[in-house]
């Protein structure tokens, strides 16, 4: 009986508890929750399951996250099987068929952007391949604008009330954004052409947009992490094809890059890789603010 | 080519025509007549569609050759770099040559055929070599009645159960998911095959089939995602290893902001330690609530408190027999720590149980009422990547009053108090191999005994994302 009573109590506080905002957003990486911020303001209250020190690949279906998923109107997500092991557990678990597959509660930011490398062979021989292409797309800022506007209107669709709002938040972030990605062109454009070394394959966007050459991957296979002789082998690589600097994402383990840029003698350097993997990288303006700057910086030593 | 596709359609069509027409002409009959023309245009427009989907698979061909070059091209680039740039055997992975070729392709369509409405099949499999000091067979615990599956593992090599697991979304309410195993002796059994809502909303999951109950920590997870290479004692003696039946689970899921989940079930009671489904065949039921969050953002926990209680009608159990009740209350409580909440490098896992059993009835025909109690912790630490060791102690304890007819029994404990002390060393070869090597300080008999495993365990195909 007093089971019951404490049941009952939980269940009235659940359906009389004030709404908080117009819409709930589960963001699955740091830079979706960013970009929902943007997109949202204060109509939305944001809850954003990794930070910039966890890879994304490899998040546990904790309990925090399921509760956090049971009350969520969407789940902004990066798609692409990036969350493949974890997010369907926590979507079944939460009980909230809002956020399945295929209903407008699930936002996968991949699936608006032309995907590289898409593996001509299916083969976990190859390592940590995904079937859709390479998932991280937000590298590239060309890519958060890409997305923006999609997930206002998915804001807005799942919300009508505020589709006003929600228009004229994308509006002025795409002004901002568009000179935003003029000045860090303008900024970068000594970066061009140089030949750098990236611990793993996650680069590709930013890369291909500032025009940096990638001569090769710390990894001997996405995701397997190098031996000590395979480091060898890359240091007779970059004897060869000379490198500027050695390339990792905050999440990762420092140890293979920094092995390489001793012995060749050229910089490590750390890139946030998504909001809050440096501390400088509050937002998503400061994220590309320091991943340039931290950039030039390895060029000119 | 297409044209002359079009042309060759167009004759055969017309010398239908003319072939048909001096038949309409004979018969001057309405009806056939129309039959004929609706026959002549399915004709012509089966040729129209199949030189169309000629055409298609063409192009698709042509596609798919040019990106096979592309790819041949790009990978050849790419050893010839390799072979220039190193001297070493084995190339190194290198980028495509400068300037990197986009390799864009526009977003993927799902694939039109048939087969992508399979389920994800995926296939676990684990075979292990294990040396043990005194015949596994002869183990016992003393003053606990074991199930069938709760026994030690054979000497020498073993091929382990082998497990096919199958799932995917029924319809927009329901999901499936079968698992069948194969033991070592070809024995085929269905672990698990079940039903469950998806959208019922309000935090609701109802489950119906054959599953294991979501009772304790380590119950419901498959014996792949254990930390060790067996179930620990409690587990072994209060449930059989692990305690699955037919039966319907209801699971509600608090709109809270910590993670609170209560459930339900009702089985049908013929899995240890229930046994002969009494009650038309509805004989267990279990209740638990389970909560849980993050501390801060390195570590996280659950706890769980959780109740079953079974009847059995004549259970038995090598020769023992038993009906009464059974009820046994089991608390759990996990922690989980990694630095900066980023497993991939190294972690830590906490975990123990703590096991209250009450067992009411006739046991081989002597009236029995008594407590038994049981525990495990351990811990799980991964020091750098692909490498774990884990350590775990457990301990069982019956404290029957025993009755003199029982005297020599397999519940007399002999003053002895079961317990096992082991220890694990992991190293995976991906997030889907794995290989252990484990050591089992084994007290649960009356004379010790050591035991040695070396266990392989590998997951192909889709696998499903684990639970925490």
């Amino acid at each position: 009986m007093r089971k019951l009573i404490f049941l009952a109590a939980i269940l009235t506080a659940a359906f009389t508890a004030p709404a908080r905002a117009d819409l709930n957003v589960f963001a699955c990486e740091p830079e979706w929750g960013a970009l929902s911020k943007e997109i949202g303001g204060d109509k939305v209250s944001i809850y954003t399951a990794t930070t910039g020190a966890q890879d994304p690949h490899q998040i546990q279906a904790r309990p925090s996250l399921i509760a956090k998923a049971r009350g969520a109107d969407i789940a902004v997500c990066t798609g692409a099987e990036l969350e493949i092991g974890w997010m369907p557990k926590i979507v079944e678990q939460s009980a909230n068929s809002k956020l399945a597959a295929g209903q407008p509660g699930l936002f996968e930011a991949a699936s608006f952007v032309r995907l590289k490398e898409i593996p001509a062979r299916l083969d976990r021989a190859e390592g940590d391949v995904h079937a859709s292409g390479n998932p991280h797309i937000q590298t590239d800022p060309r890519n958060i604008l890409t997305v923006a506007k999609p997930l206002a209107d998915r804001f807005a669709e799942l919300d009508p009330a505020n589709a006003a709002y929600y228009a004229q938040r994308y509006a002025d972030f795409a002004q901002r954004w568009t000179a935003a990605i003029a000045k860090w062109e303008a900024e970068a454009a000594p970066l061009k052409g140089l030949p750098v070394a990236a611990q793993h394959a996650g680069w590709i966007y930013l890369f291909d947009w500032l025009g940096l050459h990638q001569i090769v991957v710390l990894e001997p296979k996405p995701g397997v992490p190098p031996s000590s002789g395979y480091l060898a082998l890359v240091l007779a690589t970059i004897e060869k094809q000379p490198v500027k600097m050695v390339v990792r994402a905050a999440y990762q383990d420092g140890r293979p890059s920094e092995f390489v840029s001793e012995r060749a003698k050229v910089p490590a350097v750390t890139l946030p890789f998504t909001v809050g993997g440096t501390d400088e990288a509050k937002d998503l303006f400061s994220l590309f603010d320091d991943t340039i700057k931290r950039l030039l910086a390895a060029a000119k030593s | 080519m297409s044209a002359t596709k079009t042309a060759l359609c167009a004759i055969t069509a017309s010398l239908l025509a003319s072939a048909s027409a001096p038949a309409l002409a004979a018969s001057g009959d309405d009806l056939s007549a129309i039959r004929a023309e609706i026959k002549e245009m399915r004709r012509d427009y089966e040729h129209k569609i199949d030189s169309l989907e000629k055409r298609l698979r063409a192009a698709e061909a042509e596609a798919k050759a040019a990106k096979a070059a592309a790819v041949a091209a790009k990978a050849k680039t790419g050893a010839l770099a390799a072979t220039t740039t190193t001297s070493a055997s084995a190339p190194v992975v290198l980028a495509s040559a400068p300037p990197p070729p986009p390799a864009e392709t526009p977003a993927p369509r799902p694939p039109a055929s048939a087969a992508s409405f399979n389920p994800a099949i995926s296939a676990i499999l684990n075979g292990s070599v294990s040396s043990i000091e005194h015949d596994p067979a002869l183990a016992a615990v003393h003053g606990f009645a074991l199930g069938d599956e709760a026994g030690l593992p054979d000497r020498g090599f073993s091929l382990n159960e082998s497990e096919v697991a199958i799932s995917a979304n029924v319809d927009p309410e329901l999901l499936a998911n079968l698992i069948v195993s194969i033991d070592g002796d070809n024995q085929l059994s269905v672990e698990e095959a079940y039903i469950q809502t998806t959208a019922l909303g309000n935090g609701f999951t109802v489950r119906g089939g054959r599953f294991f109950s979501s009772i304790g920590y380590l119950n419901e997870k498959h014996a792949h995602a254990w930390d060790f290479e067996d179930a620990p004692l409690p587990y072994r003696v209060f449930l059989n290893n692990q305690y699955g039946d037919d039966g319907v689970q209801v699971k509600w899921l608090a709109p809270t902001d910590f993670f609170l989940e209560f459930g339900a079930e009702w089985f049908r009671g013929d899995a240890f330690p229930a046994g002969n489904a009494d009650d038309n065949g509805m004989g267990t039921v279990t209740a638990y609530v389970h909560s849980g969050g993050d501390i801060d953002e390195e570590s996280s926990f659950l706890a769980g408190l959780s109740y079953l209680r079974t009847k059995a009608d004549g259970r038995n159990t090598g020769g023992d027999m038993f009906s009464g009740t059974d009820d046994l209350g089991i608390a759990s409580l996990v922690y989980k720590w990694a630095p900066n909440g980023n497993p991939v490098n190294t972690n830590l896992v906490l975990n123990g149980e703590y096991f209250l059993g009450h067992e009411d009835g006739q046991f081989n025909g002597v009236p029995v009422n008594y407590n038994r109690t049981g525990f495990y912790v351990q811990g799980a630490y991964q020091f750098m990547p692909r490498w774990r060791i884990a350590l775990r102690y457990a301990q069982v304890q019956s404290d029957i009053d025993l009755p003199l007819a029982l005297a020599g029994s397999t519940l007399d404990d002999f003053g002895h108090s079961p317990q096992a002390t082991s220890a694990m060393l992991e190293y995976d070869t991906s997030e889907f191999g794995r290989l252990r090597l484990q050591y089992t300080y084994d007290q649960s008999d009356l004379q010790p005994n050591n035991e040695v495993v070396f266990q392989y365990t590998i997951a192909i195909g889709p696998h499903g994302a684990h639970t925490f």
